[in-house]
Order: C-alpha cells, then structure tokens, then sequence
C-alpha cells in the first residue's frame, strides 16, 4: 500500500461526512479493496473516527476489506434468475471455482459473488464477469465463462484492433521526427519528448500507438502534476491548441503529418487525447 | 411556546422539546430503553411510542425523536399504543430473553410470555454504548457494523481499540449484555472488569492493564 497515494485521494476530497463514501470508492478502485491501514488513515485525515469509517465500509456491500481478485464474476440470484435455476449456476461456479460466494481463489485472480437482482431479469439465469453479460447461462456453460474472464476481456488487442493505429510524430515546431526506435514501446518505436519537472527536463516516452496511453519516464512526475512537455531537438515548449476534454487542463500538440495535431493532455495520469485534424497555424 | 394536546390536557410547552420530554413533565409515564439524558435520542428500541393524530390519520411515532407541533394531539396510553408496545416487548424479550432490564419491563407491562423464538442475542442494537462512547466518553472506540442481520456493535477490525480507556462505560449502560464477558478474547476487551472478579483470572498476565469499573475493582490487586 502507498500510503502517499492515498494521502492524495483524500486531499482531492472533501472532509466532510459525505465524501467519505467517495474517497473510500477511489481507494478500493486503486487496491480492490479497502486496506486497513487505509482506513485508518482516512479516519486521521478526515477527522472522523475509526468507527465512523469502519462503519461505512462494512455497511456498503460495494466496499472490501479483502483483498479482491483481479477479476469479478457475479452471479444473479434474483427472484426470476433464481427460479430459472441460478442457484444451480452457483453451485456449479462454486465447484468449478471451488471458493465460496464472496471468496476469492487462492491465486487471487476471480472473485466470486452472488447479487440480488441486475435488473435484467428476462435474460436470467444472468451472469455478469467483469463487465460483461451472459444471458441465459447453462451449467455447461460456466466453465467457458471463467476461462474467458481468465483470459481478461477487457485486453485489447493492439496487433489485430483496428481501433488502435500507430501514429508517426514530429515536433510541430522544428518539424523533427520524434520517434526513437531504441526503446520500443507496445512493441512499436516511442516517442521521445521531453518533461519539466521537479526543477529539471527529464526524457518521456509516450506509445506511438494511438488510444494505448503507455508511457514511461526516467524520473516519475507526481500523479496529477501539470507540467509543460518540450521537444527535445529544438528545446521549444510543445504548443497548445486545446484543452483537455477530460480534466481542462491545457494539452501539447504533437504534429502527425499533413500538418494534422495529436494532442495529449499535460496532466501526469490523465488519459485525455484526441486528434485534431485542422491544420494547425503556428504563426 | 407550543400549544398541544397531551391525552386530552391542553398543555404549551417550548419548541424543541420531544413527546416524551412533554409527557415526563406533566407527569405521563413512557417507557424507554435506548433513551438516556445525556446522550443523542436516537428511536432504536421504539419503547416509547405514542399516537398523533386522530382519526384514520393517526399514526404511532417514537416519543424520543418526534418533537412538538402546534396543535398536535398526543395519546401516551391509547389501546393502540399499549398493543404496540407489549409487541415491541414481547420481540425485545424474544432476542434477548436473558436480559434483567428487558424482564423488568415486560413484567411492568403485564407481558407474561413470548410468542416467538427465542435468540439468546447479547446485543439490541439499541445503539446506547456508542453515543456513550461517543458522546460522553468522547472516545469513539465502538460503533455499528455491517448491515441488516449482519449489523453489531464492536471495535473496527474486532481489534483492541487504540482510543477505548477501558472506562466501561459502555457495559454499566447496557441493557441487555450486563455480562458480556470478553475473558476469553482479551485482545478484543472493553471491560476486563469480569476477569478480575475470580481469584483464577487475576494470575493472567493479559488482563494486568485492565481496569475495573465493578466495584469492589480487584485490578490493583493482581499487580501486586
């Protein structure tokens, strides 16, 4: 546990009895669960007591105090999945699995969990496995459920998706490509510009590929620091033409050919980018 | 000031104050279990409900919380109220039959037996050690946990609390686990006080820190 980290969720927060729920989200969002240590600090920070937070905590089922596994399946077991057999579907993820609803396997990779309705009723049995849905789920059927959820549905291709394309880049400004081919990210040449922060430039490398966000630094900028990104041929601030969609705060241009603009945003943890295809005018 | 009608006497009391603050002063008696001055109302136990209103728009509400409206008509010991009660008894005593508070009032109300079965619980959830705790002790060492059947009343984590004094207090305003004896699992102690009552127990070394709030308290003893 990172206790700097959590220290930054709750000063992002409110103090305040209602935003305790918020933090408490954030942090089990970051752990998969809620630590103890975590807690506590919560409690010291905030100013409520420990029984307050503990309170909270246990009262939601949303909230863990163990650890969760990486991914999640749950089952329903509401009244029209029930009589249409869940409770067999259980049984069966239970054997399968063998870890009791709201356990987790030893190697910490599913969790197991029954809900009390999803709403989807005409669907039932329903199972949802880390997002997605299986309506009308057989007995049979239970064992593929969990060797996809194993193989993380989520994972996107970045060889066979066509969401994904890799973008060349040069400096808007001097025109010089900024690709470096000596250290591949994704598996493709990064980008190489250039960060200030902590009183100095450090060397950042961003993933060619557009949507994969990847990035990697010498000398990690503090989550949630602006800070301004230069190219590192001609040593000129990387210009702004937008702001960030996602959090406001100004983006870097990056030039793709054709005078089009790739632009990231500034804020270290924000994913915000897009793709501006006026021509940029630098004068 | 307020003017209402509390069983049928015109009264005018201050705003602010509660039904039953009103009742106990012009003399009705109400029953109460999770009330105590001192502490928070906080309309666990429902002991104390009353009707308001008349007619079909009547309805019983917890004395303890509800306070005052101008022109409301209270009835303390209506029939409907008096078989709202004896049924709250009657479930209070079906969770905790072993309890002498919740005997006491049972047998003050008339109610002789219990139609449901018994859960030996030790615990109401009537929430007076935690204001206690909370409030008077200004500790916050115990609180409410989980929810719904799963709902207790502990430290977090069932650890030794970092902030319990092992005043006490706690267990001296309990109505219903007067002897929750934590000797067992001492490291999840709010008393100790059990411990240091037999000549055995005061040898263990675990409960030397323990502080008695029994009286005569043998806990200076056992450092000797």
């Amino acid at each position: 546990m990172d206790t700097e980290n959590i220290l930054e969720i709750i000063k992002r927060s409110d103090k305040n009895r209602g935003a305790i729920i918020a933090i408490l989200e954030e942090i089990q969002a970051t752990y998969t669960y809620l630590p103890e240590a975590a807690l506590r600090l919560v409690a010291e920070e905030t100013g409520h007591s420990l029984t307050d937070i503990y309170g909270v905590a246990t009262f939601y089922k949303a909230f863990s105090l163990k650890p969760r596994g990486k991914h999640c399946i749950s089952v329903c077991l509401g009244t029209a999945c029930h009589v249409r057999g869940a409770q067999a579907i259980v049984d069966e993820f239970k054997y399968e699995l063998k870890i009791a609803p709201g356990g987790t396997t030893p190697d910490n990779e599913i969790s197991l969990e029954t809900v009390n309705c999803l709403g989807a009723c005409a669907l039932g049995p329903t199972v949802v496995a880390d997002g997605h849905y299986f309506p009308h789920v057989t007995k049979g059927e239970v064992r593929e459920i969990i060797a996809r959820t194993k193989e993380e549905m989520e994972k996107i291709n970045t060889e066979t998706d066509d969401r994904i394309f890799r973008l060349p880049l040069s400096c808007p400004l001097c025109k010089a490509s900024l690709m470096d081919p000596d250290h591949p990210l994704d598996g493709h040449p990064s980008v190489r510009i250039d960060v200030s922060a902590n009183g100095r430039k450090n060397p950042l490398r961003l993933s060619s590929l557009y949507g994969s966000g990847a990035v990697a630094m010498e000398d990690p900028v503090p989550l949630n620091q602006v800070s301004p990104l230069f190219c590192p041929h001609c040593d000129e601030e990387l210009p702004s033409f937008s702001i960030c969609p996602e959090c406001g705060s100004p983006m870097a241009a990056l030039l793709v050919r054709a005078g089009c603009a790739w632009e990231i945003c500034t804020r270290r943890g924000c994913r915000g980018h897009l793709l501006n295809l006026n021509q940029i005018n630098l004068s | 000031m307020i003017n209402l009608t509390l069983n049928g006497l015109s009264i005018s009391v201050e705003k602010g104050t509660t039904i039953l603050e009103a009742a106990r002063f012009y003399g009705f008696p109400i029953p109460t279990l999770c009330h105590k001055e001192g502490l928070t109302p906080y309309g666990a136990c429902r002991l104390c409900v009353v009707e308001i209103g008349k007619g079909p728009g009547a309805k019983l509400v917890s004395s303890c919380t509800y306070p005052v409206e101008e022109g409301m008509m209270v009835r303390t010991a209506s029939e409907r109220v008096l078989r709202a009660r004896r049924m709250i008894i009657e479930l209070l005593l079906a969770s905790c039959p072993q309890s002498k508070t919740i005997q006491d009032i049972a047998s003050r109300h008339n109610v002789r037996q219990q139609r449901f079965r018994q859960e030996h619980e030790d615990c109401i959830l009537c929430g007076l050690c935690v204001r206690m705790c909370k409030e008077q002790m200004m500790a916050g060492a115990i609180g409410f946990r989980g929810r719904g059947q799963n709902r207790s009343i502990g430290t977090p984590f069932d650890i030794r609390s970092d902030v319990c004094r092992l005043c006490g207090g706690c267990i001296e305003v309990c109505p219903a686990c007067q002897a929750r004896c934590t000797y067992n699992e001492p490291e999840k102690a709010v008393c100790g006080g059990c411990a240091n009552l037999s000549p055995p127990c005061i040898e263990k070394e675990q409960f030397h820190d323990m502080m008695c709030y029994m009286s005569p308290c043998v806990a200076c003893e056992a450092k000797k």
